[in-house]
Formats: C-alpha cells, structure tokens, sequence
C-alpha cells in the first residue's frame, strides 16, 4: 500500500509531492480566492455600467450591450438576438418598447421596417468592455480631485517633517550622552502603548486652540513626531560607529554638519522604510482627519470616501470607482518596493 | 510596543539614486540651518547638542502627544458641553461614578451608562473570538508559508496585499461583496440553491462579518511576524530530531512550537491591543449597527464626545479603556519575566 503510495507521488529529482504539500496548496490556493478575491471583484465592478451593478446574479467580468447605428436614427440603438415568428434568430436593434413588444429594425437591413419582438423572445447582445464612465463620473461629481489634492499634500509633507524631526530625535538619542536621555526616550516607547482613540477629545482641543482644527497642518504635524521611527532610527544609528563621528569632528565638521553629510545617508536603509510607512500611514488615516477637519474642501481621501458611502442614496458606482482610484497609489508603492515593506516589518515588527 | 530584534545591515545597502535637483535643494535647506545650528553649538557646547536634536520632535511630541494625554485625566472629571477648559465644570470622580452605576455588572441595561458596558461587553466578545482566530489563522498560513513549494514569494505577497489597505477601502470592499440584494455572497448562496442572507441587518451575522473582516484585513501582517520567527529557527535542530527518529508532529510540538513562543507572544499582544482599539472598519462597516450589535467600546467614546458633545463621559471612558489597556501590557511584561525566568 505504502509502495502504492509512493508511486503515486514520485516526482522527478527524487522529491515527492506528499499529502503535506497537496494539502499545503489547496489551503494557499484558498487563501489566495479569499485575501484577493473580493479586491479583484471590486475591480471588476467598478468597470460595469450602473444597471449592471444591480443585476442579479451579477456577472464576473463587466459586460456592456453592444449597440448598433442605424440609418435614420440620431442615437445608436442597443443590439438583440431576437427569436422572430417564424423560429429563426436574427440580430435585430430595439427602437422602442410598448408594453410587452419591443419595436426593432434589422441593421443590416433598414428599408425593411420595425418587427414586432415579444420581449421574452429576445436576449441583450453583450460583450466584455471595461467601461471608465463610472471613473470619469467619480471624478466630475464629486471633488475628488481636491480630495487627492488634499491627501497628496499631507502624505507628503507628514512624511518629510516625520523624517526630519525622527532623524533628528533618533540622532540625538544615540550618539550624544546627556542628563534625563534615557528617561525621554522611556517616556516616548511608553506612549507607544495608547492609542490616538483614548486621547481624541483633549489632543482635539490642543488642536482647536493651535487654531488648526480646519487645517491641514492640524493633519500634518501632530502625527509627526511618531515614536515607532523615532525608535526604528534609534536602533539603526546605533549601528553606526562613533568612530566615524570623532574624525569628522577631528575635520572640523560641525554638529548639524555630520548629522546631515554623514548620519542621514549612512541611514538611509532604515530612513526608506520609515518613508514607507509614513505614507502609508498618512494615506490611509482615518479617525485623526475625520475629527481634525470637518470642512468638506479639506477632506482627505479617505474621509471623503467615507462621506459619500454614508449618504442616503448610496451611489455604488461611483464609490467603487472612487475606492479602486484610493487603493491604487498603495498598491503601486507595495509592487515596487515590496521588498523593503515585508523586510521592515518582519524586522521592526512594526506597521 | 513590543518589537523584534531591530534591523542589523546585513549587506552593504545599494546607494540610493536621487536626482541631482533633489540632492540641491536637500543640500541647500541643510546648508540654511547650518548657521543656527552652529551658533547653537557655541553657546550650548557639543556635549549638549544631543538637546538640540531632540527638541523639535520633543516639541510635537510633547504638545500633541503627551499633554493631550495628562489632559485627558483633568477632562474625565468634568462636565459640560463646552470643550473649552474654562466653561468646564469639576464634578470630581462623578463621571467615574455613574460609569460604574450599574445594579449588576452582567447586564448592561441595569446600568446608569448602558451604551458603556454594552460596548465593553461587545468588544470582550469581540477580543476573545478575534485574537483566537488570528493567531491561529496566522499560524496555519505561516507554517504552509514556510514549506520549501514553489511560488513562496507571490502567496507571501497576496497574503499580506490587505495589511495595506485603508480600515474604509476594507469595509468598502466587504460592504459591497454583503449587500443584500445584489451582493456577491448572496448571488452565490442563491446559485447552491440557499435563501439570501441580510448579513449586515442581523445582529449575529453583522458581529461574524465584523471579526472576519478585521482579520482578512490584518492577519497578513501577524503572518509576516510569524514567519519571521519560524525562519529564526535553526534548520539543524529539526535534523537532529529526525535522526533520533522524531516524526513531523513530534518535531512540530517540540521544536516548532516551544521556540516559537516568543513571537507567539508579541503576536497575541499587539492583536489583543489593536483588537481592544477596533474602530475605523466597524464604522465604515456597520456603524454599530444593526442596533448596538457591533458598537465597540472606541465607537462609544466617539459617539459620546463628537456626537452628543458629552466630553467629560467620553474621557472619562477613555481612562477606563486605558487603564483596560495598560493591564494588558502589565499582563504580557508578567509572563514574560516568569518565562525569562522559569
């Protein structure tokens, strides 16, 4: 039986598929249906006409009616196959409908004058388009693109003052020895452990009183001085000798000099994983904007995105279209530098 | 936060190429700062500078951070609609009082603020079914992640792809694929020949869907953790075993598991603190709806202090949920000291 077994599962280079594995590929192959299925089904959504998008059972893949232009009509006409009287199959274009009968005309032949279809007897012609008009409509009807601008505007500058100051801070904490050092940094790791939910209403005053509440500077300096890249600096510069640090003195390098000619190139690794994570971060924020800015001009993406999914009359066309376009800047940064995203956490065990 | 071991370069890092108009101006901003900077240094001296770096983050740290925090305390013992701090009125540890006005603690209608203990009830059960079907999806996905098969890189890739999508992108994407009516769960119980659900509208189903989709969406990043940890294992030790003829399960329960506790345990503290925190998916999701169904305690601090303006109730809340918080971390430090120990 066990011979049987193995004959069954002899592969090539001596190496067996065994139960192990077969079970270990159904399960990733699951995993993969169930992690990416439901982003690739809003994908394909998004690309389908609104009356498609309400069809039940829905289709896979964005189906459009294929229309065709006839002589004497200003608009294109949608395209059927029709089962004529007779029993014979003809692609025929509806020109309008009374009641239960479809009025339609033969493309091809136009001269010949409208047949009455019973619309049981006749099915849309459909084919596979990806439609942007969702997209375009998204764009056109709702500020998206002061929303992007928004979002855009804050990701990056958050994420050029986060690695200013954490570089900075992180500099400070490991080269220099100073009274009360080591109980500023205990005092930052500590803060690690409560959350922005716990602190919302005070830190919401400091930022009324700032004068920053319905500013972006409110989104963008707060987050700013994150303790996680203060730390994940801290630990890298640690790294580099001070050696390095008492020639450049021996040179006549000022302080600030071998911060910034040295230090910060030498960090560089760990200074791209902080950015990573930074504009993630900042792009993906949600609670912080949503209580900082209430002022729709000032929204970013995502509060955006959330305003219009709350409304009454929920558009879905054009909230998944707007979800596809908020997703996709992450997505490109995560395809490019996967590597140094995946590495940095399984490192850090930060995100 | 509880971290791993942090990065050590290994291999000489590839330069990073910039465009020679992005290196000016970074060279010129620097070279700006250079003459304050500079001053500072005379006047203060070298041995001080490390002070000099530190404020600016100090600063937003501080004033955003850490005063927001100590404010906090002072706000849960007042009252008013007022968030400002000279309209506020101090009514001493009565919030506190009323928070814990409750007849008895297991049922949250016999309490003065009902919504509290409904959420803190809700978040418990929420915790407990949510951290134990994350670690051990985790898991299962890191062990199978592990295995020498081929197109290792490309599951590892898809498993993690949601860790980087927005709490509302999420709750979105599971808003859509739900709906009722022409949702695509539904089309597909229908095509087995089942009834439609409305999973968002019951109650039971809305708190499954809650947990399935704070996992969906976060467990990649537990994964990678996982996977990093069962990488630091030392191949060696599983061929010893082998000769002494340990079969796979042996090898698993007394090599795998016993090693990977440590990471096990960071795991399930970071899952526990973030689950605690649950929050921007659920509002997206459900709002905490149907009802009170999913309404987590972060949610009920939320709706107290922005919605019915009652700040002095809100922080007050926010100081039991911290205190909640920091006896979980008190816990962890607890078993890992007796293990370290033992």
């Amino acid at each position: 039986m066990t011979d049987f077994k193995q004959f069954l599962t002899r592969r090539r280079g001596g190496k067996r598929l065994d139960t192990t594995d077969i079970l270990t590929y159904i399960y990733l192959i699951t995993g993969v249906v169930v992690m990416f299925g439901p982003v690739l089904w809003l994908l394909m959504s998004s690309f389908k006409p609104p009356e498609a998008m309400y069809e039940f059972p829905p289709t896979f893949f964005p189906y459009q009616q294929e229309t065709a232009i006839v002589e004497g009509y200003d608009d294109p006409l949608p395209l059927y196959d029709a089962i004529l009287e007779d029993g014979t199959e003809a692609q025929l274009a509806q020109v309008a409908r009374v009641g239960l009968v479809a009025r339609m005309i033969d493309p091809q032949n136009p001269e010949a004058g409208l047949i009455n279809v019973p619309i049981d007897q006749r099915e849309p012609v459909r084919s596979i388009a990806f439609n942007l008009q969702n997209y375009t409509g998204a764009i056109n009807r709702f500020p998206f693109m002061t929303y992007l601008r928004n979002t855009v505007v804050v990701t990056v500058a958050a994420t050029l003052l986060t690695l200013l100051v954490n570089s900075m801070a992180a500099f400070g904490l490991s080269k220099y020895k100073f009274k009360g050092r080591d109980f500023l940094f205990l005092v930052m790791i500590s803060t690690l452990m409560v959350p922005v939910s716990v602190i919302l209403i005070p830190a919401f005053l400091v930022i009324a009183r700032v004068g920053w509440s319905n500013d972006l500077l409110g989104l963008i300096v707060p987050g700013a001085a994150t303790p996680t890249g203060v730390f994940l600096l801290r630990q890298y510069m640690l790294t580099i000798p001070d050696e390095l640090l008492d020639s450049a003195r021996i040179d006549g390098a000022s302080e600030w000099r071998i911060y910034w000619q040295i230090i910060l190139p030498l960090a560089g690794p760990a200074m791209a994983v902080l950015a990573i994570f930074s504009v993630m971060w900042r792009w993906n924020d949600f609670l912080w904007p949503l209580i900082v800015v209430t002022r729709s001009e000032l929204f970013t993406l995502q509060v955006g995105l959330n305003a219009f999914q709350g409304e009454l009359n929920v558009q879905w066309h054009y909230i998944l279209a707007m979800t596809v376009l908020t997703l996709l800047p992450i997505t490109i940064i995560f395809a490019l530098l996967q590597k140094y995203i995946t590495t940095g956490i399984a490192t850090t065990g930060m995100k | 936060m509880e971290t791993l071991p942090p990065i050590v370069p290994k291999k000489k890092p590839r330069k990073f190429s910039t465009s020679p108009i992005l290196t000016a101006i970074f060279s010129f901003l620097m070279n700006l700062m250079e003459f304050p900077a500079s001053l500072t240094q005379r006047v203060i001296g070298v041995k001080r500078m490390g002070y000099f770096f530190l404020m600016p983050n100090l600063l937003i740290f501080g004033i955003f951070i850490l005063f927001p925090m100590l404010l906090n305390f002072y706000f849960g013992f007042t009252t008013g609609d007022s968030i400002l701090l000279q309209n506020r009125e101090w009514v001493g540890t009565a919030n506190l009082e009323r928070i814990f006005d409750c007849e008895t603690f297991l049922d949250h209608n016999t309490c003065a603020e009902d919504l509290f203990w409904r959420g803190m009830g809700n978040t418990a059960r929420f915790v407990i079914w949510q951290v134990g079907m994350m670690v051990l999806i985790s898991l299962i996905t890191a062990l199978a992640l592990n295995r020498d098969i081929a197109g290792r890189a490309f599951f590892r890739s898809i498993f993690f792809y949601p860790v980087l999508l927005s709490p509302v992108v999420v709750a979105l994407i599971w808003k859509w694929i739900l709906q009722h009516q022409h949702g695509l769960l539904n089309a597909l119980l229908v095509g087995i020949g089942m009834e439609k659900i409305p999973f968002l509208l019951d109650a039971q189903w809305a708190q499954f869907w809650v947990i399935f989709v704070s996992v969906w969406a976060q467990m990649g990043f537990y994964t990678l953790i996982l996977l990093a940890g069962l990488q630091a294992i030392p191949a060696d030790l599983y061929e010893a075993a082998a000769i002494d003829g340990a079969d796979a399960i042996q090898g698993f329960f007394k090599i795998t598991l016993p090693l990977l506790m440590p990471t096990m345990v960071v795991v399930l503290v970071l899952s526990l603190i973030r689950a605690v925190q649950i929050f921007d998916q659920v509002f997206v999701l459900t709002n905490g709806g149907p009802g009170t169904a999913t309404l987590y305690i972060v949610q009920y601090i939320y709706r107290t202090g922005f919605e019915h303006r009652r700040y002095g109730m809100a922080a007050a809340a926010s100081l039991v949920l911290a205190v909640v918080l920091m006896v979980l971390t008190i816990g962890q430090l607890a078993i890992n000291r007796e293990k370290e120990a033992a």
